[in-house]
């Protein structure tokens, strides 16, 4: 890490008032700020400190924690600067609200729906929120940690016939 | 199967204009079936006759839920997920994968394997710029690419299948090093393919670039500037088309690129043909990297000798009973990661491929994310397309180099 | 059987019409252009130059549906996927085949989750599943030529 991203950091966590973790033994330090100021918090970080590209931007599940729940994971990068700048903000898992960041960086539009649609954290101001993995008829969100990966048992020799039985087979005209 | 129902605009009124809400301009199904999307890439198209006034993407019809099913594996098994990802990449996604759990792990590798890693890396680039190229020049109706593409393509699946029985699923590269050592016929195959890999890239080049008809379908289509790219997240030969210089091999090196002497193609226009360039000298920077690790391949081990990371090697096992626990131990739970997140990133052949990796300090991965290149590139789609007439719209589908596996995941 | 001899040499064939009609079905059984994810890579590995399925009377994939008698299902079939595949085989005129190519599309693969259809014969009948992932071009070639002999085997009764 150099001087320069670690002066960054200090000014960001006095002015948004955050903290600081390390990521694992090898990584990075890592600034949290509280969810609410995260859409003020990006703006600062791409105007004044030049991040011009948002790399990542997803969520992390630490059910079964009601408060925060979430995580939102983001990673700022600062082509000119050639430093990269990871920013967490703690979401509660009974109001998953996050404001949008959409309007500083474009691309965020489809990454906050893709976690709004995996996830079910819902990103106010966002201008097209609708689910974009999944069927717009979808129930649940899948990546929650309550939602069941949804294994089926497969088919062996031994239990071939059994599952056969009531696998539902397409058949060649549809049933009127 | 349940009676398929109408399609309306329910929930999507906001995103097309009132003219097309009262019927002035047309609104057109694009896909999810249609031979120039490459894949599987629905488009809902408001057209004026024949110009392209919006194009809104609907993507997640090859949902593989991959993510959530590596929380189900182990670190090692959760591996062969990633290669179904971005599947024209996939030696570049076991890398990226393999980077982030070492550097969670804190596992060195040897050089002798980073150095593979490399050669393996940069061929499977070729090879996906060579599918892009045959592909996206038969959507322009250059047929005759397509044969001679995949005719190279062949010898470069030849020489992976080679190093690790498979085609395109190859799971080599793995935590620690790679799988086992390459075969004594591997050098003469890569060298084979170097010597004819700069001559066929010219004749790919004499069939295009300078043909007139290749020029009018691609000069000053699907213009896109520097800080709108930067913006809207773009990145690989799409960014560096527009003049932006963002490359991983040179920005955070890794697997020792850094020792390689290359450049990173640059243009300033930003449009279709500026990225059909950008991907062509990538090619020849790609055989000039691996011609370097190839010179200078050195001797050693291939795989970390971290035993509790990383398995013994086969000979091992007959005669150490702590190797043979080891191996068993690695095979049936697996090793526990420490506890934390890491962020790592590779430069595939569309942009930056990150994976995002948290550990709960048990022996399957917590979260998994990636940040996939194609997902970010083609959100871009509507700015570039507006204005353009339909056949455009194919040209530019085609040089942004789209992977469906890569956006949905 | 008496008929040949007694026309001599006209230029007469005599056949069944069943291996008639089902010699020219296997001869010019064009598959549509439908891929959907790794495994079309390799369809279209097959088709290029090492492989050539043309050599089987398959050079040409239609993208439209109405133009195909041969659905090649090429990857993982998602549940968002599966009801447009579903009306994309419903397009096809009959007769009609499909082929499962690949480990995803014949059950599921490794994606045994919440996402993926656990084969796309609960969405489509399947004559051929091909195995592997992602099976080689020879294996499709073989798959293809399964799919053939079996063609020829279909009798007149059963023709709908």
């Amino acid at each position: 890490m150099s001087a320069n991203l670690a002066t960054v950091i200090e000014a960001l966590v006095k002015r948004f008032d955050g903290q600081t973790t390390e990521g694992c033994a090898t990584g990075e330090t890592t600034l949290i700020v509280p969810v609410e100021k995260i859409a003020e918090a990006a703006r600062v970080i791409h105007d004044e400190f030049g991040f011009n590209l948002l790399s990542s931007l997803t969520a992390v599940d630490y059910w079964p924690e009601e408060n925060p729940r979430f995580h939102l994971v983001y990673r700022f990068t600062s082509i000119p600067n050639a430093q990269s700048l990871d920013v967490r903000a703690p979401v509660s898992g009974l109001q998953p609200f996050a404001p949008t960041i959409e309007t500083v960086y474009h691309n965020a539009n489809w990454n906050e729906r893709e976690v709004y649609d995996l996830f079910g954290i819902k990103f106010e101001g966002h201008s097209d929120l609708r689910r974009i993995l999944m069927p717009h008829d979808w129930e649940g969100h899948p990546l929650r940690k309550d939602y069941p990966l949804g294994y089926e048992e497969p088919q062996f020799t031994f239990n071939f016939d059994e599952i056969d039985v009531r696998k539902p087979y397409a058949k060649n005209r549809r049933a009127e | 199967m349940a009676q398929i129902e109408e399609v309306t605009l329910d929930g999507m009124t906001h995103l097309v204009s009132n003219r097309a809400l009262e019927g002035e301009t047309m609104l057109l199904n694009m896909g999810p079936q249609h031979p120039s999307t490459h894949g599987v890439l629905r488009l809902l198209l408001e057209l004026d006759g024949e110009t392209v006034l919006n194009a809104i993407p609907d993507i997640g019809f090859l949902h593989t839920g991959i993510e959530k099913n590596m929380e189900a594996k182990t670190y090692q098994k959760a591996e062969v997920m990633t290669d179904r990802m971005d599947y024209m990449n996939t030696v570049g996604n076991n890398l990226a994968y393999c980077l982030a759990v070492e550097k969670l792990v804190g596992l060195d590798v040897p050089v002798r394997a980073q150095a593979l890693r490399v050669v393996l890396a940069e061929l499977k680039r070729i090879s996906s710029h060579l599918v892009w190229l045959g592909t996206s020049a038969l959507d322009l109706a250059a047929m005759s690419d397509f044969m001679y593409t995949f005719r190279e393509r062949e010898m470069i699946l030849g020489i992976l299948e080679m190093v690790s029985g498979q085609r395109m699923m190859t799971t080599y590269i793995r935590p620690g090093g790679v799988w086992r050592d390459v075969p004594v016929e591997f050098e003469a195959a890569v060298r084979d393919l170097l010597k004819i890999m700069p001559r066929r890239i010219d004749e790919y080049e004499s069939l295009l670039t300078k043909n007139p008809l290749f020029i009018d379908r691609t000069a000053g289509i699907g213009k896109i500037s520097a800080e709108d790219a930067v913006n809207w997240g773009l990145t690989g030969a799409t960014l560096r088309g527009s003049g932006v210089n963002y490359d991983i091999r040179k920005f955070a090196p890794y697997s020792g690129y850094e020792q390689y002497d290359f450049e990173v193609p640059l243009r300033t226009e930003g449009d279709v043909r500026a990225r059909y360039l950008v991907r062509i000298a990538e090619m020849r920077q790609s055989v000039r990297i691996v011609q370097q690790a190839m010179d200078k391949m050195p001797m050693g081990p291939v795989r970390s000798n971290n035993r509790k990371f990383v398995p013994p090697p086969r000979s091992e096992i007959g005669t150490s009973m702590e190797a043979l626990i080891h191996h068993f131990k690695l095979w049936t739970e697996g090793f526990n990661a420490p506890r934390g997140f890491v962020y790592s990133a590779v430069e595939s052949p569309r942009g930056e491929q990150g994976v995002y990796l948290e550990s709960d300090g048990g022996p399957k991965p917590f979260r998994v994310h990636f940040r996939n290149p194609s997902f970010d590139n083609l959100q871009v789609l509507p700015v570039m397309a507006k204005g353009f007439l339909v056949a455009d719209l194919v040209a530019i589908i085609g040089s942004v180099d789209i992977v469906l596996g890569d956006i949905d995941r | 059987m008496g008929l040949e001899q007694k026309l001599g040499n006209m230029g007469v064939v005599t056949a069944r019409l069943e291996d008639l009609v089902n010699w020219s079905r296997t001869n010019a059984m064009w598959p549509m252009l439908f891929g959907l994810a790794c495994c079309a890579i390799e369809m279209m590995s097959a088709q290029a130059a090492n492989y050539d399925m043309s050599r089987f009377g398959m050079e040409l994939m239609r993208p439209s549906p109405r133009q195909s008698d041969l659905m090649i299902v090429a990857g993982r079939v998602s549940r968002k996927m599966a009801p447009v595949v579903r009306r994309l085989y419903d397009q096809m005129p009959d007769p009609k085949w499909v082929i499962a190519m690949g480990d995803c599309a014949s059950c599921g693969g490794v994606f045994n989750n919440y996402a993926v259809v656990q084969g796309v014969d609960e969405v489509v009948p399947v004559d051929v599943y091909v195995a592997g992932c992602p099976p080689r071009p020879e294996a499709l070639i073989h798959g293809v030529i399964t799919l053939h002999e079996k063609v020829r085997r279909e009798r007149m009764k059963d023709w709908a």
